[in-house]
């Protein structure tokens, strides 16, 4: 049976996009197969991070209404046959997403893949909402910065609520942190909060702790998602955080200062 | 010019206020959705280990006592959370 999953934060720009491209790349890499969704409509973005902007001709609301169908909506990644990509549509009609028609598209992609990634908008509205309301796990994407840990917050509490695992009491959604953007040298300094306290605070499993890196810009600027960059500590993180999801045991990475040798300082290795 | 003050002049850490104003924030926007403070396995109040801990910590400043003197609890009546703490002095000598 298909696996869905919701990849959400509540707080916009924390990386939710850049997660649902690299996870789905990871999964798809593994000989799952695998399919990410924009729910974002009005924003599309996920396209661009994909690098298949230029091949979308059908898109999500689309499919819903009728308009096409999925096998004409679904792009085929460029590098990985079994990964495929559903569009946002760039209409401003917010309800264009309904309970039914999202329920309806999800039922048809689980007779064909194992993994459908759910890649949400910001914020809490309809959205947000559809995108996380049918999930059997989420990641909840999280910066350790405290407007982030706490949208992070509010959004484990719709999780636990808000969703058709929990209206119909078939149990919980399986949540996972995924903390990104951390700079362990700032961590040290005590100016950044650490993966502890976040943990602390959320007090839901840790998943994944995504460096701040240059990588992560420069594959969004070619289109090529960052776990593809495997020279990169980015890159590196997002193939454990896929390797941790299907049950692997791999130590967390890049949490720690890394103590540089005299040749790297010298050059800035 | 006090040059090696200069060097040295460094902001106090801001994380750890960052950490005690989300404990604050959350546990407040975990009650008004009627979440409880729970952890993930359930039962237990998500902060309240770090509390005692630094209850602790904040009473050997004063006297010495062994870890078993701070005693933090939880109690649930009639929809009421009473947070419950008990200090057990050593007697004097």
């Amino acid at each position: 049976m298909a696996k869905i999953i919701v990849v959400t934060s509540g707080k916009g720009g924390v990386g939710k996009t850049t997660t649902s491209a690299s996870f789905a790349t990871g999964l798809a890499a593994r000989g799952k197969k695998t399919v990410v969704i924009d729910f974002d409509v009005g924003l599309r973005n996920l396209d661009l991070i994909m690098g298949c902007e230029r091949r979308v001709v059908f898109d999500f609301v689309n499919v819903i209404q009728g308009e096409a169908n999925l096998r004409q909506a679904l792009i085929k990644d460029k590098n990985n046959e079994n990964l495929s990509i559903l569009a946002a549509s760039q209409t401003r009609d917010k309800d264009a997403l309904t309970e039914e028609g999202v329920e309806k598209v999800l039922n048809d992609l689980a007779k064909e893949f194992d993994y459908i990634v759910c890649d949400s908008p910001a914020g809490i509205e309809r959205g947000a909402h559809l995108a996380m309301y049918f999930a059997d796990e989420a990641l909840v994407v999280t910066n350790p910065e405290v407007s982030s840990v706490r949208d992070s917050d509010r959004v484990l509490g719709l999780l636990s609520s808000k969703t058709r695992k929990s209206e119909k009491s078939e149990g919980r959604v399986r949540e996972h942190l995924v903390l990104t953007r951390y700079n362990p040298v700032r961590v040290e300094k005590g100016e950044m909060l650490s993966v502890k306290d976040v943990q602390d605070i959320l007090a839901i499993p840790l998943l994944g702790v995504i460096p701040e890196a240059s990588a992560v810009l420069t594959a969004s600027n070619s289109g090529a998602p960052v776990i593809l960059d495997q020279n990169n500590e980015a890159g590196q993180a997002y193939e454990d955080l896929v390797a941790r999801f299907l049950g692997e045991d791999r130590p967390h990475r890049f949490v720690e200062v890394q103590k540089k040798g005299f040749l790297s300082k010298l050059f800035g290795g | 010019m006090d040059l090696l003050g200069w060097f040295k002049s460094k902001k106090a850490p801001t994380a750890n206020t960052a950490r005690d104003r989300l404990m604050m924030v959350v546990a407040i926007q975990r009650d008004q959705d009627g979440r409880r403070t729970t952890t993930g396995n359930g039962g237990a109040v998500s902060y309240l280990p770090a509390l005692r801990e630094e209850l602790l910590a904040v009473v050997r400043k004063y006297v010495s006592v062994p870890d078993s003197a701070v005693k933090v609890d939880v109690q649930k009546e009639a929809g009421l959370e009473v947070l419950e703490m008990n200090i057990t002095l050593p007697e004097r000598t």
